[in-house]
């Protein structure tokens, strides 16, 4: 297998530049065709696109629990990986999904989203917002999954002490103090249900379920189960 | 007339108003902030706050007004505004982050905080983030209704969440290089009329001369581009609201009651059982968002016996 990472794609959004890797793996993206699945099937599949979570950056190499006969792409947000480290702070989940769409342009063709994380949020904002190309999001722990609870809490005014990044501290900050109502997150769920031709768009396979996670989920549309699962149910 | 249209020179006399005595920067965490001063350097400090889309030059009848009864007015452009950078991103957080940084640079004593709009509500929250640097708070139009949206069926409100996902991205992806329209003086002031049809044509030809700048093809706004009514998040008005009760010093809050579209139309009653105790509510009659415009001497006066 090919030891350097994969393509990057620079995308702009706004003042912001986003990086866009291949993700290799056993059945994905693998040029010496010896994976599972030939150059035929790769084609045939749509992309997966991985969405980290708060702090990190996307993998070299799709981990060990994901089997995606099709290519992987992963996007860097916006203060973190290869994408550009904003002065200033003024992170919000929702400008993140700005980051997606640039994404989405860019392919040009429909994606399911495997999101961890933060990138498990994101990526269900992203379902109601892009129907029209995200054929499903995979929601799996990791940080940034509960975001900063469904309530503002008590102020508390707080600058980096240094402002170094990757991962840009502002942006582990703010994302991690993010407000995610379950009124929100539902009402996001129920738009994506209803604008996919998806009878399940969305699919939790998180273990921890923060209040907008168990909100989701009392939305008929919303299935549960393993990662494979959800990713199978997603391949047509 | 000039055929071009009102020349700068004309459009910068406007009765009462006048620039800030002093003006300089405030780095802001990389964001550089534009600060302006009126009255003397040595006198007693307030911070006054802007509205959304506005910037400290809207404040130039006002201020003074404040200055001349012995007044340090404090006032900046807030990130993305007037002569500001332009930054990366914005965000509530940030905005009242950069706030404190302005309040950091006023020095170390207590303060009166005063806002109007999405600058009174910023400091409302200011007032709970800093409660060691605020001596008084006064809100001008700047309490957000919740009114409006439970009103609404949750049917419209998904719709209209829809409607403004869709437009929002559709702005995101025009950004990249993204300008200003440029026009004529004249030009810029109807634009802006538009969303602020109480004001006089000679006052936003007069922000014109302030909030804009000339280039080769015409006048521009200066605030980003990027920036745009509207959009999405989690927001709720009540979270604005729960800020009040809790305030531990005098608090004034001034409401105008004609409602126009730049408001967030609030009505006394249902910002009343929120206010601290012993604050002080004013509701004016006859007057639209921009109280501070509309009536600049009424409102300075109330906030100077409040502030005695």
């Amino acid at each position: 297998m090919n030891g350097d990472r994969g393509a990057i794609a620079r995308l702009q959004h706004n003042r912001v530049t986003l990086a866009l890797h291949e993700v290799t793996g056993p059945s994905a993206g693998d040029d010496s065709g010896s994976g599972r699945n030939g150059e035929n099937d790769r084609a045939a599949v749509h992309p997966l696109l991985l969405l980290h979570g708060l702090g990190e950056r996307t993998p070299h190499t799709l981990p060990d629990y994901v089997d995606w006969p099709g290519a992987a792409v992963g996007l860097d947000f916006t203060g973190h990986g290869d994408s550009t480290v904003p002065i200033g702070g003024g992170y919000t989940s929702e400008i993140l999904v700005g980051d997606v769409d640039a994404a989405l342009c860019h392919l040009d063709e429909r994606v399911t989203i495997l999101g961890r994380g933060l990138g498990a949020y994101i990526g269900l904002l992203c379902a109601a917002a892009r129907p029209d190309v995200v054929h499903g999001v995979v929601m799996t722990d990791g940080p940034g999954l509960a975001g900063g609870g469904v309530h503002p809490g008590s102020r508390a005014l707080v600058s980096p002490a240094e402002s170094v990044g990757p991962p840009d501290p502002y942006a582990m900050m703010e994302l991690a103090r993010d407000v995610r109502p379950a009124d929100y997150a539902r009402t996001f769920a129920g738009i994506a249900v209803e604008r996919s031709e998806l009878d399940v768009p969305l699919w939790v396979s998180a273990v921890v379920r923060p209040a907008w996670v168990e909100a989701i989920m009392e939305v008929p549309g919303v299935g549960r189960g393993s990662v494979q699962r959800g990713l199978a149910t997603y391949l047509r | 007339m000039d055929p071009q249209g009102t020349t700068f020179e004309a459009a910068r006399s406007y009765p009462g108003a006048s620039r800030p005595d002093r003006s300089y920067r405030v780095d802001a965490c990389g964001v550089g902030l534009a600060v302006y001063e009126w009255g003397h350097p040595e006198a007693q400090p307030l911070l006054l706050a802007h509205g959304g889309f506005d910037f400290a030059g809207t404040f130039d009848v006002f201020a003074p007004m404040l200055a001349t009864a012995g007044w340090r007015v404090v006032s900046w452009d807030q990130r993305g505004h007037g002569d500001s950078d332009r930054a990366h991103l914005y965000s509530w957080e940030a905005d009242l982050r950069d706030a404190a940084h302005v309040v950091a640079a006023v020095g170390d004593n207590p303060l009166p905080f005063i806002g109007h709009s999405k600058g009174g509500n910023l400091v409302t929250h200011l007032a709970n983030a800093l409660p060691n640097r605020i001596s008084a708070l006064v809100n001008l139009d700047g309490l957000p209704s919740h009114k409006a949206m439970s009103d609404m069926s949750g049917h419209e409100r998904v719709r209209r969440l829809r409607e403004e996902l869709d437009a929002w991205l559709e702005h995101r992806r025009s950004l990249v290089d993204r300008q200003r329209r440029p026009g004529t003086i004249d030009e810029l002031a109807e634009r802006r009329g538009r969303m602020n049809p109480r004001m006089s044509p000679e006052w936003l030809r007069y922000l014109v001369t302030v909030g804009a700048a000339e280039t080769d093809d015409g006048w521009r706004w200066k605030i980003d581009p990027s920036m745009r009514m509207g959009g999405f998040g989690p927001w709720q008005p009540q979270w604005s609201l729960l800020q009040l009760p809790g305030i531990g010093v005098p608090f004034m809050g001034v409401l105008g009651l004609d409602l126009e579209v730049m408001g967030w139309g609030t009505v006394p009653e249902e910002v009343l059982p929120y206010l601290p105790p012993g604050a002080r509510f004013e509701g004016l009659r006859s007057v639209g968002h921009f109280v501070h415009i509309e009536q600049p001497r009424l409102v300075a006066d109330m906030i100077l016996e409040f502030l005695s």
